[in-house]
């Protein structure tokens, strides 16, 4: 008799242990979860096409550019400045880039240290005039992207779409990466690859929460917790198995996992990281802490113009060309997606995570409603509907918790 | 009986997980001065706030009883109809707008569609000549200190025809002349017949002024006092509202060992590009270890610019003079230099330059030192938590966890927050502005203990204060500055307020 009792009072603990988790995280939640329901709506409604490995693989590739973007916005918007020069400077840059290697047959090698470097020049000089010289950055981008459109008319002018030969080059938006074991119907590599991920996702969260229970800190229960290991390599393991069913893990998705890992480690874990916050939260006080606004003023653009020049890269070589109006909008995208991935526009809050999945949502929507033959008119009415519903839930929820 | 302009009774209000009052009772009768004192989250503010609508009827229990009749309020509009303004702590004056214009902003004077720009005007300058302020009121908000500001907030309820005024710590932000201008003009309201509602945590300008004193504990009515008999002190009041006796506001120091100089400026002086003038003229002034200098003066004096040109002069002022510490010659290029010296401020505005508000407790507590929790640029998180466990422990800072935002604590625990910052950068040489600005005064106790294990400890601590009570209180030495100059040196022994307003009004 004592005995299912028992085991009822347990599950009611998890499950409201469960549901505090939730509600304490809702808003980081509600994207995931907004996410999995438009994957799952596109799903349905298109018979599984959306969800089939070329579909996925597809969508990943289309939104590296965009992704790069939004999580040099996500900085950009946290220290409360926009750029709206990204765009273009992308599409400037990579005509720059096509240029180099067709006139003057430069090796793509060399090109793509040189674009990255141009890339980082511009935004240090942005950041200088937004810093030093206290010219407002929605100024100064917008400057900027006058200036930049500009100038990729010029370069493109004479010899209008500028085609890019090297294939080393265009594998970067097309390729995938090779399988040593060359599997017949699954890409080896890439489980292989989703294997270790998973192993060390396991790895780091054990010795994160030993570190914690060491301290003597709070943890979440053991049930939940290997419910959380569980669910997560599961969709690890998931992803990893439609990639191999195709072709495997693109270029484009090694890339894009390498810039986030590297970010996001960057924001959450060191001390630049916590600068940027401080910064973002309240300039004045972090001034007086002994941060430099200026200083991480410049570091942002910075790295904001070097990923635009990473997108650019990826851009002209997922079409294998240069274009007169590459990059129009890109800006737009990459706004869009660091406020629906939650981003505030007051400064100080905003996870390169989420507007990451800002940017699959984005992007999902349009590859989704492609695939369903929707008007492209009604694709950015639907688009604007949902940024704007994102940012009413962030608020909504930022309000309840404040 | 008496004539009741308002009663208040049985309010309870609960937020999620504290019940914010409970029981009130609070009643105020008509034409007279009523204080309410109480610590930081007492509730005063909260009861305030159900006054005035800001809390609508219906998320409290209890009656609102204004002339005789039940209230129920939903917005701030309804209190308004009914003559009631709430001059709240954080002025909302448009900096851009001229005086008129604010002052009827909400209320224009129209003819026909368009704003009468001449009869606003006209009525502006009566209810100005009512507060007693001789301005144009074509002039801009951002123009004004912050003492006409507040007389402007009360002419602006005044042009609504209020009878009940209810003022949020008028005189918090203001010096000592303009605070004593501000009771005042309060006082006159009252033989206009308006009835004022303050609280204050200046016991004693409530001791002057008030004819009545409530005092809020947790949410309780304590007591209700006649003061018109000047029968009242200010320990009986600090017993009531702190619920023990505090014998002494300013704890003493066990030993005094003051030591060498520690920092010394000779001929210091700052030139603001911004305003385009220099403010600070010539100035010499040192601390020693182990010692708490203050500085006193008015509003504007130069005494946080004077601060901020020493610790690395974040507001970019040209700087003329030499900065000693330890007897060498040094120069700071940003803050950041000054804090790997050993120099820490903590800002008198603790919102606007102190705290992040919106990260929590452990990242503010950090930020000025995570180099000490960093290894090769990663921070230790968990580390990072024990620290501020300890500090939060050893500061008494209130508080279910280090993970809470701290836009959510009292301006107390605030401060102690923005302390705790600056002495996890350990510093020798501390810069207090303001250190116990706002905050209720068993609070201020435990600041003034913690300054004092300070310095024994042999850290050299320069407070900046208004309130001339504390800087004799707490002080060794007091520089006294006006008008960018420092116009007097008073040691502690020698300093009365008179001496010290004397020296400042040069």
């Amino acid at each position: 008799m004592t005995e299912p009792e028992n085991l009822r009072t347990k599950e009611n603990d998890l499950l409201k242990e469960l549901v505090y988790l939730l509600r304490r995280n809702i808003r980081e939640y509600g994207m995931y979860i907004a996410l999995v329901f438009i994957i799952t709506a596109f799903a349905i409604i298109t018979n599984g096409v959306f969800i089939s490995p070329r579909n996925i693989s597809t969508l990943i590739d289309q939104t590296g550019y965009i992704i790069v973007l939004a999580i040099g916005m996500t900085l950009i918007i946290v220290c409360r400045y926009i750029d709206l020069s990204v765009g273009f400077l992308a599409g400037f840059l990579g005509a720059v880039a096509a240029i180099f290697m067709t006139r003057y047959g430069m090796s793509e090698w060399i090109v793509i240290p040189i674009i990255l470097v141009f890339g980082l020049m511009v935004g240090l000089i942005n950041g200088f005039m937004v810093g030093k010289l206290s010219i407002p950055a929605y100024v100064v981008s917008l400057a900027g992207m006058f200036i930049f459109r500009g100038l990729l008319l010029m370069v493109t002018q004479k010899t209008g779409t500028i085609i890019v030969p090297n294939k080393g080059f265009n594998d970067i938006g097309n390729g995938f990466i090779p399988d040593p074991f060359r599997g017949k119907n699954v890409h080896i590599l890439t489980l292989i690859i989703g294997g270790i991920a998973i192993l060390a996702f396991i790895y780091t969260s054990i010795r994160g929460r030993q570190n914690k229970l060491k301290y003597q800190f709070e943890v979440i229960s053991t049930p939940l917790y290997i419910i959380k290991l569980v669910f997560v390599s599961i969709i690890i393991a998931y992803i990893s198995w439609i990639l191999a069913g195709y072709n495997g893990l693109s270029w484009t998705a090694v890339i894009c996992l390498v810039v986030v890992m590297i970010y996001h480690f960057v924001t959450q874990k060191t001390t630049l990281g916590r600068h940027i916050y401080a910064v973002g939260g309240n300039g004045n006080a972090a001034e007086l802490a002994g941060i430099s606004v200026k200083k991480i003023t410049y570091i942002i653009f910075a790295s904001m113009g070097m990923l635009s020049a990473l997108s650019g890269i990826l851009f002209t070589s997922r079409l294998k060309s240069a274009t007169t109006t590459a990059g129009t909008l890109f800006e737009l995208d990459a706004i869009a997606s660091a406020f629906i991935g939650g981003a505030s526009a007051n400064g100080g809050v905003g996870k390169i995570t989420g507007s990451v999945v800002g940017a699959l949502v984005m992007m999902s929507l349009t590859s989704g409603m492609n695939l369903m033959g929707v008007d492209i008119s009604y694709q950015y009415v639907i688009r604007g509907g949902v940024l704007v519903a994102a940012v009413f839930f962030d608020v909504m929820t930022r309000k309840k918790r404040g | 009986m008496e004539d009741y302009i308002l009663e208040m009774r049985n309010i309870s209000k609960e937020f999620p997980g504290v019940k914010a009052l409970d029981n009130v009772n609070f009643k105020v009768k008509r034409g007279e001065i009523h204080c309410l004192v109480g610590e930081n989250g007492a509730g005063k503010s909260t009861l305030m706030k159900i006054l005035s609508g800001v809390y609508p009827f219906g998320t409290y229990e209890g009656d609102i009883i204004l002339n005789g009749e039940k209230q129920k309020f939903t917005k701030i509009a309804d209190s308004e109809r009914a003559e009631i303004a709430i001059i709240a702590q954080e002025l909302a004056l448009i900096p851009e707008m001229t005086v008129y214009d604010n002052i009827f902003l909400g209320h224009e004077i129209t003819k026909g569609p368009t704003i009468d720009e001449n009869k606003t005007i006209q009525k502006a300058n009566e209810v100005l000549q009512k507060v007693g302020l001789k301005i144009n009121p074509s002039v801009l908000i951002k123009d004004l200190g912050v003492g006409a500001q507040q007389l402007i907030e009360i002419a602006k309820a005044l042009s609504k025809n209020v009878k009940l005024l209810i003022l949020d710590e008028p005189t918090a932000a203001l010096n000592e002349i303009d605070s004593r201008n501000l009771l005042q003009i309060i006082r006159e309201l009252k033989q206009q017949g308006v009835t004022s509602i303050m609280i204050s945590h200046k016991l004693k300008e409530v001791i002057s002024i008030a004819d009545t004193i409530t005092v809020l504990r947790d949410g309780k009515t304590i007591c209700s006092m006649d003061a018109t008999q000047n029968t009242i002190n200010e320990s009986d009041i600090i017993k009531y509202m702190v619920g023990r006796e505090i014998d002494n506001v300013y704890p003493r120091r066990e030993k005094k060992e003051i030591g060498d100089i520690s920092l010394e400026i000779k001929n210091w002086s700052a030139y603001d590009p911004k305003l385009g003038r220099e403010i600070l003229h010539n100035i010499s002034i040192n601390v020693r270890k182990g010692e708490i200098v203050g500085i006193s003066g008015l509003m504007g004096a130069g005494r946080t610019e004077l601060a901020l040109s020493i610790f690395g002069n974040p507001r970019g002022y040209k700087i003329n003079g030499e900065l000693y510490l330890n007897g060498r010659p040094v120069s700071f290029g940003h803050t950041s230099k000054a804090l790997e010296a050993g120099i820490c401020y903590v800002s008198e505005d603790r919102k606007g330059e102190g705290l992040i508000l919106i990260q929590d407790i452990k990242s503010n507590i950090t930020l000025a030192n995570l180099r000490a929790l960093a290894s090769y640029g990663v921070i230790n998180e968990n580390e990072e938590v024990k620290v501020a466990n300890e500090y939060k422990s050893s500061f008494n800072i209130k508080t279910p966890s280090v993970e809470q935002i701290v836009g959510n604590l009292s301006g107390g625990n605030q401060q102690k927050v923005s302390l705790c910052r600056s002495l996890f950068a350990r510093p020798k040489i501390l810069i207090l502005d303001e250190p116990t600005r706002g905050i209720d005064v068993g609070a201020k106790y435990e600041i003034y203990t913690i300054m004092n294990r300070l310095v024994a400890e042999g850290m050299s601590i320069i407070m900046i204060s208004s309130d001339l009570l504390e800087v004799i209180g707490m002080s060794d030495r007091i520089y006294v500055m006006a008008e960018g100059k420092v116009t007097g040196e008073i040691r502690a022994e020698d300093a009365t307020e008179e001496r010290i307003m004397e020296v400042a009004t040069i």
